[in-house]
């Protein structure tokens, strides 16, 4: 319990993802918040990476999270600009009533 | 050894509330305000299990450049008043039920696969770049990125790129009633589209046409 191994910071970012996807599943008013959930995701997906570089000192896992990184920005930028400018178009950005594609 | 799983536990802990309040939260701000608070306690774990470099990367990009962007765009779209009641959704759908089942599944996967996994034998045979504890962090990726992943870096400028050319593009539009000036106008323009010499009659002036 008290040396902190790999296995807590796993647990840890196994949580944090199962709340990002819990996140996703569940809302249904602001797709901004599902955005916020997958910056979440990506955010767990980094805590293994690095957690799993540093323990088996490996230096290559901190290179790819740096790409994840790099990634998850141009990805949150994309996706405000469309949300703007559906926002502009349809004056809504409610989940429920996003139905343009009839999915 | 017991300094270290307190912090730990004190920054994980803060960590999985803050991110139960992003979506949770009925507020998309206070939404935003847990995110940042998430993404730095996450960076203060990176900076303590020792990779401080992208800790503080974490914190800018994340915090200082994608959070702001989402408060900028939550504040101008004016949702933060459009409540964010997951819990209380309109009838029909059954999402939440399924949506919990799924999700404790997954969660139960991932528990599963962590308490059950083992190193392969020949691991440090194949461990690619060894961590040099001589040099820094960011000593040490920075000598990685520019040489074995030049590439790939390059590449990732390239996607940085292409999403600032196509955020823009998205969000540009033209307004009419606008008055622009217009460049290629105003360099192609010849002497004699704007100047006319006329002859001056005396007593009768010269008559301009608009």
């Amino acid at each position: 319990m008290l040396s902190i191994g790999l296995g807590h910071y796993l647990t840890l970012s196994a949580i944090i993802f199962t709340i990002g996807i819990v996140g996703i599943f569940l809302n249904r008013k602001n797709i901004i918040v599902i955005l916020m959930s997958i910056e979440l995701i990506l955010l767990a997906v980094n805590i293994n990476l690095v957690s799993f570089s540093i323990f088996i000192n490996d230096l290559s896992g901190q290179v790819f999270t740096l790409f994840i990184l790099t990634v998850a920005a141009a990805e949150a930028a994309i996706g405000l600009a469309i949300i703007v400018v559906y926002y502009r178009n349809s004056g809504t950005i409610r989940v429920e009533e996003i139905d343009r594609l009839k999915g | 050894m017991i300094a270290h799983a307190i912090v730990f536990y004190i920054f994980s802990l803060i960590a999985i509330v803050s991110a139960i309040m992003v979506t949770v939260s009925k507020n998309t701000v206070n939404s935003v305000f847990f995110l940042i608070l998430d993404f730095i306690s996450i960076s203060c774990l990176f900076i303590m299990i020792g990779a401080e470099f992208l800790g503080m990367i974490m914190l800018i990009v994340y915090v200082g450049a994608v959070a702001v962007l989402f408060l900028f765009v939550v504040m101008m779209l004016n949702v933060a008043q459009q409540k964010n009641e997951w819990f209380n959704s309109s009838g029909r759908s059954s999402h939440i039920p399924v949506g919990l089942l799924v999700s404790i599944i997954i969660f139960f996967e991932l528990i599963i696969v962590i308490g059950g996994w083992k190193y392969k034998p020949e691991l440090l045979d194949s461990i690619a770049i060894e961590i040099n504890t001589e040099l820094t962090n960011t000593q040490s990726l920075g000598g990685v990125i520019y040489t074995d992943y030049i590439h790939l870096f390059q590449l990732s400028g390239m996607i940085l790129l292409v999403a600032m050319i196509g955020a823009i593009v998205l969000t540009f539009r033209q307004r009419s009633g606008v008055k622009r000036q217009s460049y290629f106008k105003q360099i192609s323009r010849d002497r004699k589209d704007g100047i006319e010499l006329v002859d001056v009659e005396n007593n009768k002036g010269v008559k301009i046409d608009a």
